[in-house]
C-alpha cells in the first residue's frame, strides 16, 4: 500500500523543526496549524465563561458570581467565542489549509499577507485578553451605546481596540482566498467544477470584505467616544445610539453567515463522500451560498424590533428576513437529495454532518420564528434566542468544525484517530448540545429574559437540565482532544486517501509536501464524481 | 489592467476636467437652490470620482472582475444607506 | 507549465509573472472595496445626522475655510495627476521619470497635510475641538458639536491614509532607484497608485459635504 511509504517523505510539518520555521513560515498549511492552536486555546478561554455562566444558573438566586461579574462572564464567553473562535474557526484554518490545494495551487496568492493575518489575530487577541485580566468587560459582546462608550465602568477601551484589529485578520483572510480562488486554479478547474469548500469559503470572504471595515470603524468611533468623553453616538448632544446598532448589526449579522457559510461547505463535502453520491444540484448549491453571502446584508434590522428602530422599517427587515431561509432550505433539501438513496458509510465525519443538517435546521426555523416581527416582540431578549443563535453557532458552525477536523485531520497529520472513541464523543455531543439548547427555548418561550443571574424559582428544572447537558458537552469537547492528541503518536498511518474522496487534496500525499503538488494536477471532471453506490476499495478488491 | 498604455493627453484632459468640476460645485454652493444644493454637490461628485475610477486607475481598460469588485463595493455601500435611511427617513411619522 | 517565462521576479507560488500581475492587482482593488465599506461607515453616520440636523449642520459649516479647502482639493487631484504620469512612466520603463514623478506626488501629499494642519490648528484656536476644549457660541451647540466630531474623524483617518500612502510611495521609489522594476514587471507602481486615487476619491466626497453644506448667505 501507498501508506508505508508515507511515513518518511518530505513534507509540510517535518521540513524544518524550530520556533522560528514555524513562527516565521508563509507556508499556508503551517499558518493553519498555527491558527488551530491559537482558536482551540480561545475556544476553551470561552469554553470556562460558558461553565461559569451554566453553574451560576443552576440555583434562582445565582449564588455563584455576583450580578456583575455575571455581567462580564457572558460578556466575554461572546466576545472570545464569536470573534476569536467562530469567525475564524473553518475559514482560518481549513479554508486556509485546503483552497490552495483544493483548487491545485502551491500556497495562496500572497503567503506573507496570510502570515501577517495571523499576527493581527495574536495581537487582537493579547488586547481583548489584557483586558480581561484587568477585570473583564460588561457592556455585552454587542457593545451597545451609550452603555459602552458612556456608562460602563470595565475595560471596554482594549477590548474594542483588540476586536478592531482582529478584524484586520479576518479581512486579511478573506482578502487573500478571493484573490487565489480568482486567479490560481488548477488547469481545466472551471468554475462549476469547484468544490463547494471553495465556494462557501467565496461567498465567506465577500461579507469578510465587505462586512468587517464597518463594524471597524463603528467599534473605532466608541472608542474615541470612550477616550473623548463625547462622541457621535452620545444622546446628550443629539447623537442616536440606534445609529450604532445599525452599523454593528450590518456586520454582525452577516458575521452569522461568516461562520456557518465554511461549516456548509463543510457539508457538502463530507455527505457526497460518504453517500459515494455526486451532489445533488451542484449548481443550486453554488448560487445559494452567494445568495446566502447577499441576502445577509439585507436583514440586519430583525435584530433591531425593539429598538426604537422605525415600525415600518421593522417590517421592511422582517419581510426581507424570510428571503435568507429560500437558499438556506435549498441547501437543506439539496444534502437530504444527496443522502436519498446513497450508500451510507456510518464514519464520523458523516455524523458531525447528519448532526449539522438536523440542528441548523431546528436553529434555521426558530429564525424564521424570531424574524416575524408581531412575534419577535414576544420572545426578544429572552432564552428563545440564545438557543436559536446556539443552534445555528454551535449546533450548526462547530458540528460543522468538528466535521472537517474529523474528515481532514488525517490529511493534515497524516494519522487516524480512533474510530470507536470518534463515534462515541460525537453521539455525546449530539446528545449533550440538545439537553442543554433545547429546555433554552422552552425557557424563552415561557419567559426568562437572557443576561440576567437570578430567575424566578420556577424555572429552575429546566435550567438544571441545560447545566447538566452543558456538562455533557463539555466532555463531548475533552474526548476528541485526547484520542486526537493520541493519534498524534500513535495512531495508524493514515495513507494519501483514507476515505477514498474526490477532490485535489486528496491526490497528494499525507501529510502534504510543502508545495502540495509534485506537478501542478489538471482536472478534466466535475466536483465530486463518485459513482453511485461504490466504494473505490471494493472495485480495487481491497 | 494588463498594460494597457494611455495617452498622456487623456491624462491631462481628464484632470482639466477634473479642475473644471472643481471650480463648478464651488460656485454653485453659492447658490441658493434648497435641496438641490446636496443634490448637485453629490452628483458633481460621484462624477469626478467616475472619471479618477475609469481613467487614473484604469478601470475603463479594465477586465470584467475588475468591474465587478469596483461595482461591488459601492453597491453595498448603497445597501447600508438605503435600508439605515430607511429607518431615519420613516421614524417621525405616526 | 508556463514556467518558462519565469524570472526571479515571480514568486513561487505564481506560474508567470502575468498571474503575479493580476493577483496583486485584484487583491489591492478588493482592498479598496474594504476601504470604501471603512469609510462609508462614517459618510454613513454624515447622511444620518445631516439629514436629521440639517440646520445645525449648515450653521456648523460655516467654520470651514472653503479656500483652504478649495486648494486642497486642487493639490490632491494634481497629485493623482502625478501619480497616473508616474505610472505612465513606469509602462514605458522610464525609471527617472517614475522616481520624478512619484516625488512631486509625495510633495502634494505633504502639501496637503500641511494645510490640513494649518486648518486643525485654526479649530483649535477657535475652540471647535470635541472633547479637547469645545465651546460652540450659538443655538444647537450639542448637534454642532457632532458635525465637528465627524468632521475630525473622516478628515482624520483620510489624513492617516495619506500618511500611509506617502510612506507606500517612497518605498516605490526606493524599489524603482535600485531597479526592481521593469517595462514588464511594474506591478508595484500600479498598484499603490490605485490606493493613492482612492485617497483623492473620497477627499473628492468629503470636500462638499463638509464644505460647501450651505456656503450661499
Amino acid at each position: 500500500m501507498e501508506a508505508s511509504e508515507s511515513t518518511d517523505h518530505v513534507n509540510y510539518l517535518n521540513n524544518g523543526y524550530g520556533v522560528k520555521s514555524w513562527l516565521l513560515t508563509t507556508d499556508h498549511k503551517r499558518i493553519a496549524i498555527l491558527y488551530l492552536i491559537s482558536i482551540t486555546i480561545f475556544f476553551m478561554i470561552g469554553g470556562f465563561f460558558a461553565l461559569v455562566i451554566r453553574l451560576t444558573l443552576l440555583s434562582p438566586e445565582g449564588t455563584l458570581v455576583s450580578a456583575d461579574t455575571y455581567n462580564k462572564m457572558f460578556t466575554m464567553h461572546g466576545i472570545t467565542m464569536i470573534f476569536f473562535f467562530l469567525i475564524p474557526s473553518i475559514p482560518a484554518v481549513f479554508g486556509n489549509f485546503l483552497v490552495p490545494m483544493m483548487i491545485g495551487a502551491r500556497d495562496l496568492a500572497f503567503p506573507k499577507i496570510n502570515l501577517l493575518s495571523w499576527y493581527v489575530y495574536i495581537v487582537g487577541g493579547m488586547f481583548t485578553l489584557t483586558a480581561m485580566v484587568m477585570g473583564g468587560v460588561d457592556t455585552g459582546w454587542t457593545f451597545y451605546t451609550p452603555f459602552s462608550s458612556g456608562y460602563s465602568h470595565t475595560n471596554v477601551v482594549p477590548t474594542v481596540i483588540g476586536v478592531f484589529i482582529l478584524g484586520f485578520s479576518s479581512i486579511l483572510t478573506g482578502l487573500n482566498f478571493i484573490v487565489t480562488i480568482h486567479k490560481m486554479r488548477a488547469p481545466g478547474l472551471t468554475w462549476f467544477r469547484l468544490p463547494l469548500f471553495i465556494w462557501a469559503h467565496y461567498a465567506t470572504s465577500v461579507i469578510q470584505i465587505l462586512g468587517t471595515p464597518v463594524i471597524a470603524i463603528t467599534l473605532a468611533l466608541v472608542g474615541f467616544e470612550r477616550i473623548a468623553g463625547v462622541g457621535i453616538f452620545d444622546p446628550n448632544i443629539g447623537g442616536d445610539p440606534i445609529l450604532f446598532q445599525h452599523l454593528f448589526w450590518f456586520y454582525s449579522h452577516p458575521a452569522v453567515y461568516i461562520m456557518v457559510l465554511p461549516a456548509m461547505g463543510v457539508v457538502s463535502e463530507v455527505v457526497t463522500c460518504f453517500s459515494r453520491r455526486k451532489l445533488f444540484g451542484y449548481r443550486q448549491m453554488a448560487f445559494a451560498s452567494m445568495a446566502i453571502a447577499v441576502f445577509g446584508f439585507l436583514v440586519w434590522g430583525h435584530h433591531m424590533f425593539v429598538s426604537g428602530q422605525s415600525v415600518y422599517a421593522g417590517m421592511a427587515f422582517s419581510a426581507l428576513s424570510f428571503l435568507v431561509a429560500i437558499p438556506s432550505a435549498v441547501k437543506v433539501f439539496n444534502w437530504t437529495a444527496t443522502l436519498y438513496k446513497g450508500t451510507i458509510r456510518f464514519q464520523t465525519p458523516v455524523l458531525y454532518a447528519f448532526g449539522f443538517i438536523g440542528l441548523f435546521t431546528i436553529g434555521g426555523l426558530t429564525g424564521i420564528v424570531l424574524a416575524t416581527l408581531p412575534v419577535d416582540v414576544h420572545v426578544h431578549d429572552t432564552y428563545f434566542v440564545i438557543a436559536h443563535f446556539h443552534y445555528i453557532m454551535v449546533g450548526g458552525a462547530v458540528m460543522g468544525y468538528m466535521a472537517a477536523l474529523h474528515f481532514w485531520w488525517p490529511k493534515m497529520t497524516g494519522k487516524l484517530y480512533s474510530e470507536g472513541w470518534s463515534k462515541l464523543a460525537a453521539l455525546i455531543l449530539f446528545v449533550g448540545f440538545n439537553l442543554t439548547f433545547f429546555p433554552q427555548f422552552i425557557l424563552g418561550y415561557l419567559g426568562m429574559p437572557r443576561r440576567y443571574h437570578i430567575y424566578p424559582p420556577e424555572f429552575q428544572v429546566l435550567n438544571v437540565l441545560s447545566t447538566a447537558g452543558a456538562s455533557i458537552l463539555g466532555l463531548g469537547y475533552i474526548i476528541p482532544f485526547f484520542y486526537l492528541m493520541w493519534s498524534l503518536r500513535k495512531g495508524k498511518t493514515a495513507g494519501d486517501n483514507p476515505w477514498n474522496a474526490k477532490g485535489l487534496e486528496w491526490l497528494t500525499s499525507s501529510p502534504p509536501p510543502t508545495f502540495n503538488f509534485e506537478k501542478t494536477p489538471i482536472v478534466n471532471e466535475e466536483a465530486y464524481a463518485y459513482t453511485d453506490g461504490v466504494f473505490e476499495e471494493d472495485v480495487a478488491g481491497g | 489592467m494588463n498594460g494597457h498604455v494611455v495617452s498622456r493627453k487623456v491624462y491631462y484632459f481628464i484632470f482639466a476636467a477634473l479642475m473644471v468640476l472643481l471650480i463648478l460645485t464651488i460656485s454653485m454652493a453659492y447658490f441658493d437652490l434648497g435641496p438641490f444644493n446636496v443634490i448637485i454637490a453629490l452628483v458633481i461628485a460621484i462624477i469626478k470620482a467616475t472619471l479618477v475610477i475609469l481613467y487614473f486607475m484604469h478601470v475603463r481598460y479594465g477586465s470584467r472582475v475588475t468591474w465587478v469588485f469596483v461595482s461591488a463595493g459601492f453597491f453595498w455601500l448603497i445597501i447600508m444607506f438605503t435600508l439605515t435611511m430607511s429607518d431615519f427617513v420613516t421614524r417621525f411619522s405616526f | 507549465m508556463a514556467n518558462e517565462h519565469s524570472s526571479h521576479y515571480v514568486a513561487h507560488q505564481f506560474d508567470d509573472l502575468e498571474q503575479q500581475k493580476e493577483a496583486g492587482t485584484l487583491g489591492m482593488w478588493t482592498f479598496l472595496a474594504t476601504e470604501i465599506l471603512f469609510f462609508g461607515g462614517m459618510f454613513m453616520a454624515y447622511f444620518v445626522y445631516r439629514f436629521s440636523y440639517p440646520d445645525a449642520f449648515a450653521a456648523a459649516s460655516h467654520y470651514m475655510d472653503i479656500l483652504l479647502g478649495g486648494i486642497n482639493t486642487g493639490v490632491l487631484l494634481v497629485s493623482s495627476l502625478t501619480m497616473a504620469l508616474a505610472v505612465h512612466a513606469a509602462q514605458e520603463g522610464k525609471r527617472k521619470q517614475i522616481i520624478l514623478f512619484l516625488i512631486i506626488t509625495m510633495v502634494f501629499g505633504v502639501t496637503f497635510l500641511v494645510i490640513k494642519g494649518f486648518e486643525y490648528h485654526h479649530k483649535y484656536v477657535e475652540h471647535l475641538v470635541p472633547g479637547w476644549n469645545f465651546e460652540y457660541k450659538g443655538p444647537n451647540a450639542g448637534k454642532a458639536e457632532i458635525y465637528f466630531i465627524l468632521y475630525f474623524v473622516m478628515t482624520g483617518f483620510h489624513a492617516l491614509h495619506l500618511i500611509i500612502g506617502i510612506g507606500v510611495l517612497s518605498v516605490i521609489a526606493m524599489m524603482t532607484a535600485r531597479g526592481n522594476f521593469t517595462k514588464e514587471y511594474y506591478s508595484p507602481v500600479e498598484v499603490s497608485g490605485l490606493y493613492w486615487h482612492f485617497i483623492d476619491i473620497v477627499w473628492i466626497f468629503l470636500y462638499p459635504l463638509l464644505y460647501l453644506i450651505h456656503v450661499h448667505k
